[in-house]
Formats: C-alpha cells, structure tokens, sequence
C-alpha cells in the first residue's frame, strides 16, 4: 500500500520537479559561451577533440606532450613493459640532442593494465585531457582495435610496434611492426625450402595466431606443403599435455612446427616439448612470438637449435644496432636484452620526430603528410615509411644459440615492402592500401 | 537512507515525509548530473571526464543490482560479469549488424577472417531493435534465473554459491573465448559505427541542430532519447550524450525499482534470508523463490548497465567476464557499504574514479594502492563509507583525540582501562 | 594398450599438478573455512623462490646446481609460510566468521603480492626493511611504559607518518646516489626463467610412450606431500589439535588448545603447500606475476567438488578433474565414438583446451547439482534446514 503511494507521487512530484526546472533551463538559457561552443556550419564535427589542429597548437609550452600507451600492469605488462622502455630511450636520446623543434619531448605514460576497455579510456584521456600529439602504444591486436574508434573519431594519431595480422590499414595508425608478408610468409618459404614439408600449428586462441594460421594453410598448399594439424591454447593457459599428445600423433616421424603462442603459454609449451623429447633435429619449430626477452624468461636450455623469425635481432651487425644496444644497457642493465617489438618501438619515436621536423609542427595532418616516405638508418638497416602506413622492413631468420641469443641463418638483401590486405585471404584478395592519394584511401581495388 | 523498517501503521506521515524528500534528493542529483555537470567538466578542460562518469554511473547500475543480492540476501555472486557481459554483447551484436548496404560483405568483418560466410543464425534476430532491447533485458534476466534456480533449489548457498557462480564465469569466458567465428574472440565486439532506430528517428530531426553544440544550454537535450536521428554516428558527442542521459536515468530508476524492493515486505524477507534462512523457511516461507527472483531481478540490472556501458565505451570483450571484473564489482559495494542503495551507487563511482585517478598518477605501482583500500576498506571500515558516515564519524574523530563522549552513569566503567582491556579480550 | 597407458598417465599428471596446487588451499579452506584468494600468488613466491634458489646454486657449480629442487622445496616451504603466517595474523585473524569478507581483502593482498613481485627492488625492501623496524620496533620499546594502552592511538597517529616518511626519504636518497644498481627491478614485469636440473630432461621411454622424468617427479613430489600430510594430521599432537579444532573450535578451546596458535599454524601449513605447489609448477610453466591467477579458480573447483573438510575428497577430485579435461582436449575418444557422426562432431567441438574447460566447468555445475556437498560431503546432522 505505502509502496503504491510512494509510486504515484514518485511520478508526480518526479515529473513536476523535471517540469519545472526544464521551464527554468529554457527561460535563462544563456548565450554559448566561448570555449566550449562548436561552429554551426562545422557539420559533422562535435565541438571538442575534433579540431586536433588547434588542440594540439594550444598545448604550447616549452614541451611538445606525448603519450606512451602500454599495459604496465597484468598479464600482457611481460611484454609490453620492456616497450615502453625503448620508447623511453628514444625519447630521452632526442631531448638530449636538443629535441624536437627545439623543445623537449615530455612523455605521458599510462597504464592500459592488459584490459581493452581500459586501453580505449586511456586513449581519449591522453588526447582531451592531456593534448598529447601522438601516441606510441599497444601491443594486442585487441587492445589497437578497442583504441582504434577512438583515434578515427577524433582525428588522431598512434604508432603501432608490433607485428601483427595485417587486414587493417587506418589513416590514423603508423605500423612499425611486421605485416604478415614481412614475417610469417618469409618464414614459411624458408620452412619448406630448408626443413621440411608437413606443418603442425600451433597458436594462442585469438585473431593473432587464427589469421596467421589462415594465411599458412593458404600458402602451403599453393606451394606443396600439407598442415598435418593446428590447435590453439587460450591465453595465459599452461597445460600443454593435449597439445603435445597431438602433435606426437600427427608427426610421429617428426615435422615442422609453426609457432604462434603469444605470452606465458609460450613457456609451458616449450618444457612440454622438451620433456616430451620433441627436440629441435626431428621437431624445428618456428616461432614468431618469441625473441629475446622471451628467450629469458622461457630458459634458453629449452630453445637451442628453434628458430624464429623476426626483422631485427639483438646481433644484428649493424652500427646502429651497436649504438641502441649500447644505450639500452646502460639504461637499464647489462643483463637486459634487445628485441624486435623494442626496436620497432625505438624507430617509431625517430620516425615521428622526423616528421614532425620535416612539417615544422605537430600538427596532426602535416606530419601525418610528412611522414609517408620517411627513412630512417635503423638498428635492423635503413627502413622507410610507404604509403600504407606501414613499414618497409628487413626480414631475418633466427636460430637460438647457446648464449640465448639469435644466430642469424637467413635475411634479406633489402627492405621488404609491406603489404597489409592479405593476398592468401580471399576476402582481401586484390586490395592495397594508399594514403598518400586521397581517392584510394584504405582498402581499394588493384 | 531508509533502510530500517519501520512500523506501518502510525508511522505513515513521516515515512511519506521521508520518501518525498529522497525523492526530491535523488530528482535533483539526477538533473545536476545529467545538466550541470558535462558542461562543468567540459570547461574544466576535462571532456573526457564526462565519458567515464557516464561508464561508471553504468557500472553504478550493476552495483545497485549487486548490492540487492549481496547487501540485502547474501548471496555473494562472483559471476556477475557474466550477465552484464550478456547485456553488452546482445547490444554490440545489434551494432555490428549496422552494416551499410553498399559494403562488399553483409557480414560483420571480423568474421571473414574466420571463415565463416554466413550469419549465424543466433545473430539475425538482432537486426531487429526492439528484439535486441528486449534481449539487453531478458537474456541476462532468464539466465540468472535459471541459475539461481538450479542452485538455490539445491540449497546451495554461502561461500558455495560464490564458488559455483566463479565456475559460470570460467564456462562463459571459454566459450566467448573460443567461438572467434561467433564471437570475435578475446577483441571482442569493437569499431561500432552507426546507430539506427528506423522510425524512431524520423521525428527529432528539427531538434537536430541544436543540439549539435556540446554546451548544454538547451533543455531539449532532455527529449533527445525518445526521439533520435536515425543512422546516427555512434561516437559523436551527441549520441553519446544521450547515452549518458539514458544512463543517468537507468540508474535512477534501478534506484527507484532497488529502492521499492527492499522497503516493503518483500525487503524484510531477504533480510530475513540474509540473517536466517532457515528461520524463514520455517515461518512458512520458500527462500528459494524468493532468492531466485531477487538473483534475477539482479541479473537484468546487470545486463541493462552491460548494454549502457558497452554503447559509451564501444567496445565488449570476454574480458568482462573475467572474474576480476567481477570481484570488482562487489568490491565497489563493499567500499560504498553494503546493504545500503546510495553505497553501492557512489561506491562504484568512487572506486572506479579512483583507480583511474591513481593509474594516471602511478601508472606503475597503482595496484598497491588498489590492493590496500580493499584491504583497508575491509579491516577498518567494514560498513563502507556509507556505513561509517551513518555511525557518527564526528564521534569517533572526537573519540580518537582524546574528548570522551558524555557518558550519563558508571564514568568508570566507561573510563577505567582495566575494563576497556576486560572488555575488548572478552570480544576477541 | 599404451595409448590407454598415455591417457592415464597424462590424466594422472595434469591431476597431481591439480592435486598439489590444492592441497594447501585444502587446508585453509577445507579445514578453516578460509577463502584465500591469493593463494595463487602464494604459489608465485614458491615459484619465484625456487628462481632465486637456481640461481644461487648455479653460482656454486655443479654438484649444487644439480640439486637445487630439494633446497627449493623447502626454502619454497619456509617462504610460503612465512608469508601465510604474515597474511593470518595481519590480516585474516580479523576476519574468521567472515568469510566473504576475507574472500575481498585476500584478493586485495593478492593485488599487492602480484605488483610486488613486478616492482620488488633494493629501495623497495629496504624502505620496507626501515618502515618495519621503526613502527613495529617502535611500538615493542613504547609497549613497555606502563600507560601504553592510554597513548597507543597517538603513539600509532605519530609513529605512522614518521616511520614512512623516513623510509621514504632513505629510499629517494638510496635512488639518488646509487642510481640502477638499488632501483633496478629484482624480477620485472617480464617472467623469469627456471630450467629444470639436467637429471630431470627427457623422460622414461615405454615403447613410443615416453614419460617425461619432471612429471614423474611432480607426481613422486604429490604423494610425499599427502603420506607427509597424513602422517601429520594423525601421527603428531599438533596434527590432532588442528583436527580437533576444525571439528569443533569452542569444545577445543574449552579443553586448553590455543585455538589462535592452531589457526597460524594450520594457515602457516597451508601457505607452505601452496609455496612447494609452486616449485612443482615453476618446473612446468612460466614464472611471471601473474603465474598464480591460472591455477586459483581451477584449485577452488578441486576442493569444492571433493567435499570441504576432506582431503581425500580434493585427491580424488583432482585426479578425476585432471584425467576428464585430457580425455576431453585430446580427443582421446575419438576412436571409441567413430561410429557415430553426431558424437564425432560433439569430440570434435569440445576438443580444444578452451572448450574442454568449457565442458570440466559446465559439468562441475551439473555435478554439483546432484551432490552438492561434493565427492565426500561432510556427514552429520546441522541445524541447517
């Protein structure tokens, strides 16, 4: 009964108090004020984040802002920490050498604790609320997808270190890392001409491993080889025994195993592998998730004589590399090693800076203009910047030594030119990407 | 706020007294938040402040469910991120089903990448806005039902439920997980473009242009969620303001639907069955109707707050049933106070505000911070806020530096030392 | 026939790592009612420490570095202990009767052991180191003024503020002069690396059947523990008390058992399991800070479904848990069911390591259903109606 009662004046009282103050809010409306009013004939752009240009002029100051967008916390921080290392380093090698348009280059780091929602939260609050210019970060293909809306919406810029499965080309994002043809297709052809022709997959449980997988099977059989069998570990999970019963049983005689476990999985796989006596004579495995800094922390007792395959290792001969390697140890320890992800995230920062010198501002769309056709004398060789966002790059061909590191067995004369829609999926069969002429844009028809 | 019950029959004048002013409260901290507030941040220079505050008041919702089951029944759930998850992917699914007709492929785009060529037949009912609306609600709700059903029939209950409700996590987390070609995996449903309501948007479209500006100066934003611009860019400032009006509103209502629950009758039973089930049981009542009905009512909560969290974050994953996320969840009601409504509302807030505030600041050791409030929360104020600021803070501030309370008699029994030490042995 | 002999043994293996994650959640929340939900990150420090033991022994050479496991077994023991009877009598001793309550402020705890592992450097120990010695040694050399009682709370709004600002000051001071060498992470974010002693690679070959010498020594390491345990519960006073304790804590207390002392050690007993679990898993999978949220929910499924209060109920859970999730993600019964195609299709969809769990999970559920008081439920009257 009270209950009732209570209802009926909720709604009375509720809806003449709503009444009420909305004949107060339309009888003072006041005028726009200035700082937050949008121009009317600015048609489908909302007032705030979506004039980045003037965003980013009014910054000012005598520091250009940047943000630094990575896991430090959770599962993925295993990787991504060392990252935002080498982007630390970047950065603090160009403000010593007087910086960027004669300002210091000061970082904004946060934290995406390896959970999506929080990546994309933390994306608009380095563009509104920190004016940050750009962006370096990510390191999941799920955490570039939940941040991606955003950086579209508003116009924005992110730098991408890592390897990935390509069938995405934004205008909003510079890839540093390896699109499929510039790791994994390399890595099959050398497979099939050095080690053998039957393949198990083997791969974490998400678009990364599933895509690349995709891609495998496609190319093996155009050219002769055969996958005996594939699987996939959820992330983060470390009972491999199932796997390895199957491997055993597709290849008793022994083959080659592709390797796209990311993360912890990649540990538990390996010590399953080795006590299972899958060793690397009968078994070579190709991995393209492990580098150095996973070498560390899987035990490298476990990895001689794999192989993986990547565009920069630490032992790269190159003066460049000398100098990085160099700097990051005494950054941060001598015991601390190089990777591929690292250097991707090292250039990226080089890459940025040039374009903002070479456009004489921050603003978004000139540098953005400027950095297509950048080159820069990189650890792995001299790389350029192509017209679809992404990165030409060296491709190289590891073994795992007895030190934990890489012994190079294979790499290309020159850069490889990246192609993002893959050619193997029939979806994207026949696309490119161009964004240097405004009528091709991201995805057109060859 | 009103959670003592108190006796019907003389007491009605101030009851009613008391529910209007809650009313007029909660009315007027609902159009400050949903009129002042936006433009306030936005002149702060903190725009994205007001994205948060509408996600978190969304999660705001979840607790009020949260704290209904928790607060007032005792049920500890841990796998409420599974429902909320639910609400978020009924809703997501409608949005990636926003395709534009000219696009090569009807299909949403992640699924080429898995091979799967045509919809599944679980998807296509989702084209439809009212199915998914109704979906947001029912889903979560008929689920949490036959949940609750199957295990409160049994009896289970305490830490058992909690532990069961962890393993329907880990079922539904795999599964979202695993089925990429369905699901999109660990991305999750992400990359929502447009909006479309059909005929619901033929009529704002004069209202359209002002309300264009971010500014809030017109009242007519407040009409905006009934009628809508169809083939709405869902990201725009506009579309998501009205998400955060609607969520404002949600909340307030969930409050109100939360608020009615527990003052009545119904009310006094879960706390009957929080504090003595079998009592209940043999008064001549079935807890377990009760508790199945109460888990769902729950269970609809959070798929609403999953669906109104989804649209302003863009993005769902099966990281939302990760069981952190839902131990969070209870933790937000633990730090507002349980058993209390406005707890679990500003708790939620709160905690969320605070741990974003803290990552910005330390973005490498923050959890320490966020592992010491819940373990502070916990030990020293195990009624949450709420609970304290009602047991008299002003007291306790005095009572700790030194002015002693005016006692009426025995001042020795109060004061004597000898007795506090007997007296606090005897508790422990 | 050695295909059958694969499946038992694999089944048996992933059991007994099962088994030996659980066993001391088994005692906490079995015997206690605690639910400790850092007791995964309990099994991290068992992990890490047999990390730090490796590389200690491998500096000593070779006979040493051989033999590393057993010192880490038991440092790994002390460790986890050490660290359980902090968390008791810090934390959880507020708590009993609560246990929802406990169930928050563990996962609170295991946040900071989590971060910790992930920041841990010299600064950090040794402000911890200072904090520790002025408060807590403060508090001992004030306890004994005669009117300690009356000033306790201004000695404690003093000695707080100061203990950590002089902590913190010496550690900015420490960072500032010694630069990387105190300020460098002990362990990172990054995982680190445990390799197992070289007796321990390969394994014992049975025809084509080869069983792996580290999962034959998990499953040796998993029976010692439970004769160890058993021997203890029924062959010692205090394995007594504690069951007396656990069967009724107030008749206990009534007849002069120090029910408190019998909570830190049973809890202490507990954490320690959890600590060599940890030495167990570290020779399996990774070491990393998050190594522990893997195993926590899976060791909670072992010990509810085996009945609470009974260990013999977590073996048996265990195992049947560990040998269903092998047969169901290996497809080991895809020979069995050849004959139909509705049933191939079912082993098909279910034979991955993501919809196994889906279907261990699912079928804990319906099992619960039928016995929800697990394999071996408590048997006795209660008031409960």
């Amino acid at each position: 009964m009270s209950h009732q009662i209570g209802r009926r004046k909720f709604i009375l009282y509720g809806s003449a108090a709503l009444g009420t103050s909305l004949l107060l809010k339309a009888c003072t409306t006041p005028p726009p004020e200035s700082g937050t009013a949008s121009t009317p004939g600015a048609g489908s752009s909302p007032a705030t984040g979506a004039s980045p240009v003037s965003n980013t002029t009014s910054g000012g100051g005598d520091t250009i802002k940047v943000g630094i967008l990575h896991s430090l916390s959770g599962t993925m921080s295993i990787s991504e920490k060392s990252v935002v290392d080498a982007e630390q380093l970047a950065i603090e090698e160009i403000n010593a050498a007087g910086g960027v348009l004669g300002k210091q280059i000061e970082a904004v780091v946060e934290d995406g604790n390896s959970d999506w929602p929080t990546f994309a939260e933390k994306a608009k609050k380095l563009i509104d609320q920190d004016k940050v210019v750009t962006v370096f970060g990510c390191w999941t293909s799920a955490s570039r997808k939940a941040v991606l809306p955003v950086f579209e919406q508003k116009k924005h810029m992110l730098w991408y270190p890592v390897q990935y499965e390509g069938q995405e080309c934004s205008q909003n994002i510079f890839y540093t890392g390896a699109a499929p043809n510039q790791q994994i297709e390399p890595a099959v052809d050398w497979l099939l001409q050095n080690k053998g022709k039957e393949f198990f997959l083997v791969g974490s449980n998400y678009v990364f491993p599933k895509t690349a997988n995709t891609i495998i099977k496609a190319q093996l059989a155009a050219k002769g080889g055969k996958t005996v069998g594939e699987d996939y570990i959820p992330l983060g999970n470390t009972e491999v025994a199932p796997i390895i019963a199957k491997i055993k049983k597709a290849l008793p005689n022994g083959g080659v195993i592709f390797n796209t476990l990311n993360g912890d999985s990649n540990v538990a796989f390996f010590k399953g592998m080795q006590e299972a006596g899958l060793t690397p004579d009968k078994y070579p495995t190709m991995s393209v998730s492990v580098a150095e800094e996973e070498i560390k922390a899987i035990g490298k007792e476990y990895l001689v004589g794999h192989y993986a395959a990547w565009n920069y290792f630490q032992t790269v001969d190159t003066p460049a590399n000398k100098k990085f390697v160099e700097a990051f140890k005494k950054k941060y320890g001598d015991d601390r090693v190089t990777n591929d992800p690292m250097e991707a995230a090292y250039i990226m920062v080089y890459l940025w800076k040039q374009a903002v010198e070479k456009a004489k501002t921050t603003d978004l769309e000139p540098v953005r203009k400027a950095a297509i056709g950048q080159t820069f004398d990189a650890p792995e060789g001299q790389v350029t910047l192509e017209n679809n966002h992404h990165l030409s790059k060296f491709v190289r061909i590891g073994e795992v030594a007895d030190d934990g590191l890489f012994k190079i067995v294979f790499e290309t004369k020159t850069a490889v030119k990246p192609i993002p829609w893959n050619q193997f999926v029939a979806d994207t069969k026949g696309f490119a990407c161009d964004w240097s002429d405004p009528n091709k844009g991201g995805k057109y028809k060859v | 706020m009103g959670d003592e019950v108190l006796p019907k029959s003389r007491g009605m004048k101030p009851q009613q007294k008391r529910l209007l002013i809650e009313i007029a409260v909660v009315t007027a901290i609902a159009l400050i938040v949903i009129l002042f507030v936006p433009p306030m941040l936005v002149d702060l220079g903190q725009a994205s402040r007001v994205n948060q505050l509408g996600r978190f008041l969304a999660l705001a919702i979840v607790a009020l469910g949260i704290d209904l089951i928790w607060g007032y029944t005792g049920l500890l759930s841990l796998g409420h991120g599974i429902l909320f998850a639910l609400g978020g992917y009924a809703i997501g699914m409608y949005l990636k089903l926003q395709i534009p007709p000219n696009a090569s492929i009807q299909l949403p785009e992640f699924m080429s990448l898995y091979d799967v060529k045509e919809l599944p037949g679980f998807w296509k009912p989702f084209y439809s806005f009212p199915f998914t609306l109704a979906a947001v609600v029912l889903l979560p709700t008929l689920l949490g039902g036959l949940l609750g059903y199957l295990v409160f029939r049994n009896r289970i209950k305490g830490v058992y439920f909690s532990i069961l409700t962890q393993a329907a996590t880990i079922v539904f987390f795999n599964f979202f997980n695993g089925q990429q070609g369905f699901f999109n995996g660990t991305n999750g449903l992400t990359d929502f473009k447009t909006i479309n309501l059909g005929r619901w948007g033929t009529c704002i479209q004069s209202f359209y242009p002002s309300i264009k500006s971010w500014n809030i100066n017109s009242w007519r934003l407040v009409v905006a969620p009934v009628c809508w611009i169809s083939k709405e860019d869902i990201n725009s400032e506009q579309t998501q303001f009205i998400f955060y009006t609607l969520t404002v509103l949600f909340l307030v209502a969930a409050y109100a639907l939360c608020r009615w629950l527990t003052s009545g009758r119904f009310g006094r039973l879960l706390v009957a069955i929080r504090d003595d089930e079998p009592r209940v049981r043999f008064s001549g009542y079935n807890p377990t109707t009760f508790k199945v009905v109460v888990f769902a009512i729950s269970a609809g909560l959070a798929g609403i707050a999953g669906a109104l969290y989804t649209v302003q974050t863009g993005l769902i994953s099966p990281k939302a049933m990760d069981i952190a996320f839902s131990i969070e969840m209870v933790i937000w009601v633990a730090v507002g106070g349980r058993a209390s409504l406005s707890g679990a509302v500003l708790g939620a807030v709160l905690v969320n505000f605070a741990k974003s505030f803290l990552s910005e600041q330390f973005a490498a050791t923050w959890l320490f911070f966020q592992g010491g409030l819940f373990l502070l929360v916990v030990l020293v104020l195990p009624d949450g806020l709420v609970g304290w600021l009602r047991s008299q803070p002003i007291q306790q501030i005095k009572t700790f530096i030194g002015i002693r309370p005016q006692v009426a008699t025995y001042p020795r029994i109060e004061e004597d030392p000898e007795i506090q030490r007997e007296r606090e042995n005897l508790e422990s | 026939m050695l295909e059958v002999l694969e499946v038992i043994f694999n089944g048996l293996s992933t059991g007994a790592v099962l088994l030996i994650s659980s066993l001391g959640l088994a005692i906490v929340f079995g015997l206690m009612g605690v639910i400790n939900l850092a007791h995964g990150e309990l099994i991290m420090l068992g992990a890490y420490t047999t990390f730090l033991v490796q590389n200690v022994c491998k500096a000593f050479g070779s006979p040493w570095k051989e033999s590393y496991i057993f010192f880490a077994l038991i440092l790994a023991f002390i460790v986890g202990a050490i660290a359980g009877l902090i968390l008791e009598r810090g934390v959880i001793r507020y708590l009993y009767g609560r246990p929802l309550e406990t169930l928050l402020a563990t996962w609170g705890v295991s946040l900071i052991l989590q971060q910790f592992v992930r920041t841990v450097n010299w600064v950090l120990v040794i402000g911890i180191a200072i904090f520790c010695l002025l408060f807590f040694g403060g508090l001992w050399v004030l306890n004994r003024l005669p009117n300690f009682q009356q000033i306790r709370k201004w000695v404690i709004t003093v000695m707080l503020p100061l203990s950590i600002g002089i902590a913190a000051v010496t550690g900015g001071f420490l960072s500032q002069t010694y630069k990387l060498a105190v300020t460098k992470p002990w362990f990172g974010a990054q995982g680190v690396a445990v390799t197992a002693p070289k007796w321990l690679f390969g394994g014992l070959n049975i025809g084509t059947l080869t069983l792996p010498y580290v999962r034959l020594f998990i499953i040796a390491l998993t029976i010692a523990c439970i004769i160890a345990l058993y021997l203890f519960f029924q062959r010692t006073s205090w394995g007594l008390r504690i069951r007396a304790v656990t069967q009724n804590r107030s008749m206990s207390a009534c007849l002069g058992i120090p029910t408190q002392k019998v909570d830190a050690l049973t809890f202490a007993l507990g954490s320690g399991l959890a600590g060599v679990a940890g030495v167990a898993i570290s020779l399996l999978g990774s070491v990393a800070p998050n190594t522990g949220q893997n195993y926590i929910v899976n060791t909670f499924m072992v010990v509810v479904v085996g009945g609470v209060g009974k260990l013999v109920g977590s073996i048996v859970a265990a195992l049947a848990i560990g040998t269903i999730d092998y047969i169901i993600a290996s497809k080991a019964l895809l020979p069995l069911v050849a004959a139909s195609k509705p049933l191939t299709d079912l082993v098909e969809f279910f034979g991955s390591t993501d919809m196994a769990k889906v279907m261990v999970f699912a079928l804990i559920i319906v099992f619960l259903q039928i016995k929800p008081g697990g394999l071996f439920p408590e048997k006795g009257r209660t008031v409960d109606a």
